[in-house]
């Protein structure tokens, strides 16, 4: 097991950490789809109340931040620490322009006096885009770390996360705001 | 014995194991008043017996963590101690802090009280003196063990224990705090309870296990120190939010059914990988270790947490299934399992591999401890299925058929019955285990001509 772990990008540790949330995200994604079935009006009803929109843009706005997350892996492979450091900075204002959109939602939702008990649909909402977010926010502060360093491995493992912040939204997004 | 100091471990080892008879004996008196209730009712209540048989585990586990600490951490650290007096004096706080729980408990002293009362809460209910005393040698703890790896080689076993340790520490502050509202009180309680067995003592566990590990199989430290930090990120990414599996229902908001549902599903992930981390261990290594006995405890600590804590926690661990399974015998059954397999075999596992070394003879009595190995945890093991049994049919004829609790109780009266059964087994491994790690000088079988010649 630990050979394997050390032919992974980064830090074999973040790769653990890893492993984990996508478990943690996807127990959570099975269980709303389950208790979907249980009540497939009301969840479709209590979906209605989502801003479809919005969600999408932020998507192509986190995966334009993975894509630049990306492209400094390589500027930090090949040493070059400027070019590296603006397209994290880059990768790290788009994180924070996901979560300004993520943001108005909230407070839209809370205008129209939507909680975590109107129904068990906005609990999972709240849940998944809730921990989501927070992942979002502390992806951002790691991004700003690996951006200082000038270790190559570093940045493997910040955008590695961030990645995994990327690969969530993009699960969350059909089952929570598209699928009926 | 490498060290002069690693002999503060024997006088730990002595106590934890004297109370271990201590909390043994007074779990078997429990299962007789299981089936005769009114066996000592007016003598020593229920709850009384209940009290010192929860509190006398949970300190002499503690006791059995310090001494493996001051066993491991001079050979980790490469150093003495840093004061043997101050291993001896907390071991006095605690010893007398004991023995005012017992007197206190036994004949309900000051009632009522502020300092010198007991305080009510479940497991916690030591009065506000003996927790304070706690803190002090606890501190006097920490800054013993502490400025012994402070100043000599770090390891990440040393780092792990002191983690675990200082967390456990820190933690126990939350027992001082109980607000009156009764579901915050529950919540912080958690803190304490939860936060100790599916956190920070997992720390200790894991980092203990890795030392047996090492020694016994002689397995590469990189190799170890790197299961090591994979188990112990899965039991913190796990426990900490997995303490929502309390939250059901105390009054606390209905998301934490999910959370808590969600990550303590997941705890059972670094209980596999513990025993899948022992199991590797022993089949990689090349070292024949003469102290199978400990490796036996060791294998025997992994596997049966892994059932114990992992398997039978999960059993009831999801909201939907504990709804009807609440504080039933289920819950007494992975109560049992849980903490014989995860931190009592976990304790004789490290006391018969240091006994030896502590004592100066050779690795003796292997026969009869390992007959102790069985014959405890067939015991426990037998008492986790019969509960169990009891606490599926009490949770059909009382949660699901709505019949009286007691009236279901009399119907399990055939379950107590062989559950007492168990308890007289695990005492007598119990004391056979005692018995062989202190008195025998000798093995009692002769190793068999077909063993190679060392």
């Amino acid at each position: 097991m630990s050979d394997l772990l050390d032919e992974l990008p980064g830090e074999p540790m973040m790769w653990v950490l890893i492993v984990s949330e996508l478990l943690v995200f996807g127990a959570g994604l099975a269980a709303l789809s389950a208790m979907r079935l249980t009540d497939p009006a009301g969840f479709a009803e209590a979906q209605a109340h989502l801003h479809r929109a919005g969600a999408a843009l932020n998507t192509v706005v986190l995966v334009t931040s993975g894509c630049l997350a990306a492209l400094a892996v390589r500027a930090a492979q090949s040493g070059r620490e400027g070019r590296k450091r603006v397209l994290l900075v880059g990768a790290m204002a788009l994180g924070v322009v996901f979560l300004v959109i993520k943001g108005q939602e909230y407070a839209a939702k809370s205008a129209q006096g939507i909680d975590w008990e109107t129904h068990p649909f906005f609990t999972f909402y709240y849940l998944l885009t809730g921990f989501h977010a927070a992942h979002v926010a502390a992806g951002i502060v790691l991004l700003g770390l690996v951006a200082v360093l000038r270790d190559p491995r570093a940045t493997e493992t910040g955008a590695a996360f961030w990645h995994m912040v990327d690969l969530v939204w993009v699960l969350l997004f059909p089952v929570v705001y598209l699928i009926r | 014995m490498k060290y002069q100091t690693q002999k503060i471990a024997l006088a730990y080892f002595a106590v934890a194991l004297a109370l271990f008879a201590v909390q043994v004996l007074i779990g078997l008196v429990m299962g007789f008043v299981y089936v005769v209730p009114t066996f000592l009712s007016d003598l020593v209540p229920f709850n009384i017996l209940r009290m010192l048989h929860s509190n006398s585990l949970i300190v002499w586990l503690l006791l059995g963590f310090f001494g493996a600490a001051y066993y491991l951490l001079p050979e980790e650290s490469e150093r003495e101690i840093h004061s043997e007096k101050l291993a001896y004096l907390q071991l006095g706080i605690l010893v007398l802090g004991t023995l005012g729980v017992v007197v206190t408990y036994l004949f309900n002293l000051f009632e009522g009280n502020f300092l010198l009362g007991k305080e009510g809460r479940e497991f916690l209910e030591q009065p506000r003196w003996v927790k304070a005393g706690i803190v002090v040698a606890a501190l006097i703890f920490l800054f013993n063990v502490s400025m012994t790896v402070l100043k000599g080689r770090k390891t990440a076993i040393t780092n792990i224990l002191l983690l675990g340790l200082w967390g456990l520490a820190l933690l126990f502050l939350f027992a001082f705090y109980n607000p009156s509202n009764l579901a915050l009180d529950k919540m912080y309680w958690w803190y304490v309870v939860h936060l100790w067995v599916e956190g920070t003592w997992e720390l200790v566990m894991a980092s203990i296990l890795a030392f047996l590990m090492l020694k016994l199989t002689g397995v590469d430290r990189e190799v170890v120190e790197k299961w090591l930090y994979v188990i112990v990120a899965a039991a913190l990414f796990s426990g900490i939010l997995g303490t929502g599996h309390h939250y059901y229902w105390i009054g606390t908001p209905g998301y934490w059914q999910w959370i808590g549902s969600i990550f303590s599903s997941l705890e059972v992930i670094p209980f596999f990988a513990m025993m899948a981390f022992a199991f590797v261990m022993v089949w990689k290594g090349r070292r024949d270790h003469p102290n199978k006995a400990a490796l036996l405890w060791a294998l025997g600590c992994a596997t049966l947490a892994f059932f114990g804590a992992g398997v039978w926690g999960f059993l009831h661990t999801l909201h939907g299934v504990n709804y009807y399974t609440h504080g039933t015998q289920i819950t007494a059954a992975h109560g049992h399992l849980a903490f014989y397999g995860a931190y009592v075999c976990l304790n004789l596992a490290i006391i018969t591999y240091a006994m030896p070394h502590l004592l100066g003879r050779d690795p003796y009595n292997q026969v009869l401890n390992m007959a102790s190995f069985w014959l405890m945890s067939s015991g426990v093991v037998f008492m986790t299925f019969v509960l169990t049994f009891a606490g599926t049919v009490q949770t059909h004829l009382q949660r699901v058929m709505g019949e009286e609790y007691m009236a279901v109780q009399d119907q399990l009266a055939v379950f107590f019955w062989m559950r007492f059964g168990a308890g007289i087994a695990v005492v007598l491994g119990a004391l056979l285990f005692i018995y062989a790690v202190f008195v025998p000088r000798r093995e009692v079988i002769e190793p068999g001509i077909s063993q190679p010649a060392e």
